[in-house]
């Protein structure tokens, strides 16, 4: 064993810097820019929502519409209500200064604060989108789990072509696929419209919940499992997974702990764009369902011309995207090693 | 376990050992071999070298060990037998318990076989964990004395790191370490030390050798560098286009080798101690379905006659314990390992300067990577730059090239001040200085044919178009051995062998009096590596052009250099004419590196 000594000491092996001494400042400083270009981003949007709803044209026509002229005293209460005399600048800052701190301002339509008008569609939407998502990311794993395990055969074929089928419908077919199904036609199994008391939630009965649900799982998954099934066909075929089995390590484990969480990455990235999507455009689901969330609640307020509330809701729904993002990212960042510890030294 | 139940014919001893009969590895739905009629045995403590050249299926015969063959081919036929158990035939519950506990394996490139997302400590016991062999803290003694054993840290920060928190040769030895640990009585090593620089490699050929000594463990060493094998091996097969072509004891097999295949791959090689005038084989390894009939080395083989084309030959035994898959070993003379050796290049000649660099110094950003260097290269000579990788030999040879201009210094080329970058150099001297890049994989542009490729430089300096052109292309092409079809081809059909050629024609078609040589050579088989070397040196005789050849290899060096500089870190260490720096080498740092080379003479 004399010359393996010498073989530690060999002076020409370089050897990798030690792990960062100052692993939780770099991550403070990075989350910290991270953070920053969230705010900034958000700003951005703030600026752009404004333009788009207040500042351009005149809201208070739009309001009115025909009766604009003919009833100059509702236009003078519009005018005081919405502050039109003061200058584009003093509005916006108004107008933020009260998102800061809370105050989204009072509904023109039907007068009561905007807080007060979204709380309950807000939730709403939540929790179809969370139902949404704790269906979708297990079920889109296993279809792409499977779909490899058969890769190229006839299962995979089955299941690629089924999955494009369903990307392919849009959702609102997707919907009366489903209603046709499980509510109207062939079973009457769960309720075609959410039917919700004014004070509760529509989650007090499960079975109203099933069917948007389904829908949006059927309209988001396709998209995610393709995505895993790629990169976890990828993966397969890499040379740690082929040491892996020649080790022998058994095929189950060979598929998740070698395989899935280094093809998870992409799978996250998907799935972050495909929340913040629903967060947005879950508008045709809930009118199909009538169900009382964000997006119908958006529709009417357009409709409506109701600028608070409108403004009000596109900066949840921006903010939704950015946060889910930066939580993907950061996920990301956390299962590749090569990239968290570029972080932390 | 009984003997009565392995084969008659292999000695087969009862414990440890491995003998491999008849093996033959199909590609799916199409019944065409990879390779067939395979015959091995490993003997306890043994280490046997099965060498071949890309696409003769040395890989899937090391796979095959262990029932396994990549997506695409399955195992024909055969047995596979460790301590007179049949692999190849076990269901796949037993095969999965024998791998790693009693045939493990070591892969070619554990930079990517080891997984990016899990801790090394955690990666090496992972297979005694799931077998749940042992206690915890005896897998993790056992994890940590393994890594004492590859001369690795085994502290607890070592343990927590990821691959890519490790240098190349750690990474390798880390795979060892990992292969050992369940301590199997069969290793299958894929060519683990490719890639890595002489003296990391040969740190991990002996931590390999001491491990399968103090173990008692066989091993099936897969390589394409019959040097490495002559350094560790005790037997070796060689394989050509699916088949063992010759197979016997390392000294046999380099004293008197009798297949004209091996005779070739040994011809290819160049020595440490001369200058030899290197070979390749003519053609190239045929495909799997497209090998010749009869004996598949028939249609390269100076000495393939008529009989040759009709049967496939037979292993015969031609000495104890040497075999040879060749009716006419035996007929065919003997082979001496001076054959081809040359007279070194003269170190008084006389010498015309045509590129001389002084006291450069090369920047990346605001480090500062080489120091200082200064040489000189005359008409029709060739310089070497040596050094492991990281000492800067690419990087200088990129800033004289114009690719990287962040240096100060002096270039002066034919009585001409160089610019920093090719883009600020007039047309003339971009002509006369032409580069030839490490891969040719990705310096052909795979849309375009070879015509187009090698045109385009002819057609920038104004030296010919049209009609003219073409011709020259052709003439081109025959002087790197290709033949006109190729013209209409794109790179992507071509061998690697092939686009290195056509890299140099296209390099050659400016007429150029400098070559740069960028590892023009790391890339390739040894046999091509031969050729491209003696079209190199016919080039160099016939059109007195000069090159700077960047390499790692010592023994090709000797072969194709008049003079070396030898760098470390950024910084000439040691330089001089080639027969002066390798026989009389002053600094500790050369001879290491001359001590660390395989060496086969």
């Amino acid at each position: 064993m004399t010359d393996l000594g010498t073989i530690v000491a060999s002076p020409l092996e370089e050897v990798a810097p030690p792990r960062g001494q100052h692993g939780a400042a770099a991550w403070f400083l990075w989350i910290a820019r991270r953070l920053g270009l969230a705010v900034l981003t958000l700003w951005l949007v703030s600026i752009l929502v404004f333009l788009a709803t207040a500042a351009l044209g005149d809201p208070i026509r739009a309001i009115l519409g025909r009766d604009y002229n003919a009833n100059p005293g509702r236009v003078a209460e519009l005018e005081k209500l919405l502050n039109a005399d003061a200058s584009i600048f003093s509005r916006y800052f108004d107008w933020l200064g009260g998102l800061l701190t809370g105050d989204l301002g009072t509904s023109l339509a039907s007068g009561r604060p905007v807080s007060e008008l979204i709380s309950g569609p807000v939730q709403n939407s939540a929790m179809l989108v969370f139902l949404a998502a704790i269906v979708m990311i297990p079920v889109s794993f296993l279809i792409a789990m499977i779909s490899v395990h058969y890769r190229r055969r006839r299962p995979d074929t089955v299941i690629q072509t089924v999955l494009l089928a369903i990307a392919g419908l849009p959702e609102f077919v997707i919907g009366v696929l489903l209603l046709a199904l499980l509510a109207t036609t062939v079973f009457k199994v769960f309720p075609a419209v959410t039917i919700s008391s004014p004070t509760g939630h529509p989650w007090d009965n499960w079975k109203v919940m099933v069917l948007p649900t389904l829908t949006l799982v059927l309209w988001v998954s396709p998209y995610v499992s393709r995505i895993v099934r790629a990169s976890l066909l990828e993966v397969i075929d890499s040379e740690y997974v082929e040491l892996a089995r020649l080790k022998g390590i058994p095929e189950g484990v060979v598929m998740r702990k070698h395989a899935l969480l280094n093809a998870i990455v992409p799978g996250i990235q998907v799935i972050a764009l495909q929340l913040a999507f629903l967060a947005g455009g879950v508008v045709v689901v809930e009118t199909l369902f009538s169900y009382p969330g964000i997006g119908l609640q958006l529709v009417d307020s357009v409709r409506n011309h109701d600028v608070q509330v409108v403004q009000a809701l596109s900066m949840i729904i921006a903010s939704v995207y950015v946060v889910v993002n930066l939580i993907a990212d950061l996920l990301s960042i956390l299962l590749t090693p090569r990239a968290r510890t570029a972080i932390s030294s | 376990m009984t003997a009565t139940s392995s084969s008659d014919a292999a000695p087969v001893e009862k414990k440890g050992g491995l003998v491999v009969e008849d093996l033959s590895v199909l590609l799916t739905g199409k019944d065409i071999d990879v390779v067939n009629d395979i015959d091995l045995v490993l003997k306890p403590g043994e280490v046997v070298g099965l060498v071949g050249e890309s696409g003769s299926g040395k890989t899937t015969v090391g796979t095959s060990l262990l029932n396994y063959s990549r997506a695409g081919a399955y195992i024909g036929s055969g047995r596979v037998l460790l301590e007179g158990r049949d692999i190849l035939s076990m269901k796949w519950q037993e095969v999965r318990q024998v791998r790693g506990e009693e045939i493990a394996y070591v892969p070619q490139d554990p930079a990517s076989a080891l997984n990016p997302a899990i801790r090394i400590g955690k990666q090496i016991v992972e297979l005694l964990e799931l077998r749940g062999i042992g206690t915890k803290e005896s897998r993790l003694q056992g994890a940590r004395d393994g890594l004492a054993e590859v001369g690795l840290p085994s502290d607890d920060e070592f343990l927590s790191r990821y691959a890519h928190q490790l240098s190349g040769g750690q990474v390798q030895r880390v795979a060892l370490a990992m292969a050992f640990l369940p301590k199997p009585k069969v290793l299958v090593l894929d060519e683990p030390t490719t890639g890595l620089d002489v003296t990391t490699q040969a740190m991990v050929l002996e931590t390999m050798a001491e491990l399968c000594r103090t173990h008692g463990v066989s091993a099936l060493y897969v390589t394409h560098d019959l040097a490495v094998v002559a350094n560790i091996a005790d037997r070796v097969a060689v394989m050509y286009a699916g088949q063992i072509a010759e197979l016997g004891p390392k000294e046999a097999m380099f004293r008197s080798p009798s297949h004209p295949y091996t005779r070739a791959l040994l011809d290819s090689i160049p020595h440490l101690s001369h200058a030899r005038a290197l070979t390749g084989i003519p053609g190239r390894t045929p495909a799997p379905g497209a090998r010749p009939s009869g004996c598949r080395f028939n249609d390269r083989c100076a000495y393939a006659v008529d009989a040759c084309r009709k049967d496939v030959p037979e292993l015969r035994e031609i000495a104890p314990d040497h075999q040879v898959r060749c009716i006419r070993a035996g007929e065919i003379g003997t082979w001496d390992i001076s054959r081809g050796v040359v007279p070194d290049a003269d170190p008084d000649r006389k010498r015309d300067i045509i590129l001389s660099i002084d006291n450069l110094n090369i920047f990346y950003g605001r480090k500062h990577v080489v120091h200082n260097v200064s040489f000189d290269l005359a008409k029709a000579e060739v310089i070497a730059l040596v050094g492991e990788s990281g000492s800067g030999k690419t990087t200088i040879s990129r800033s004289v090239g114009g690719l990287h201009k962040d240096w100060t210094g002096t270039i002066t080329f034919d009585g001409d001040v160089l610019a920093k970058s090719a883009r600020q150099r007039d047309a003339t001297n971009r002509k006369r200085l032409q580069y030839i890049f490490q891969n040719p994989y990705l310096s052909l542009n795979p849309r375009l044919t070879i015509e187009q490729i090698v045109k385009r430089p002819m057609e920038l300096f104004g030296i010919a178009s049209g009609k003219e052109a073409t011709d020259r292309v052709v003439e081109l092409l025959d002087q790197v051995a290709l033949g006109p079809r190729m013209l209409k081809y794109q790179a992507s059909r071509l061998s690697g062998g092939e686009r290195q050629r056509v890299a140099i024609a296209r390099a050659l078609a400016a007429e150029p009096d400098v070559l740069i040589c960028d590892e023009i050579t790391s890339a390739l088989d040894v046999s091509v590596q031969g050729s491209i070397v003696a079209l190199l040196e016919g080039l160099r005789k016939q059109r007195g052009i000069s090159m700077l050849f960047v390499t790692h290899n010592l023994a090709l060096v000797r072969s194709i250099g008049s003079g070396v500089q030898i760098l470390k870190a950024g910084r000439v260490v040691e330089s001089g004419s080639v027969v002066t720096v390798m026989e009389t080498p002053k600094e500790e740092y050369t001879r290491n590196l001359l001590s660390k080379s395989p060496r086969i003479d």
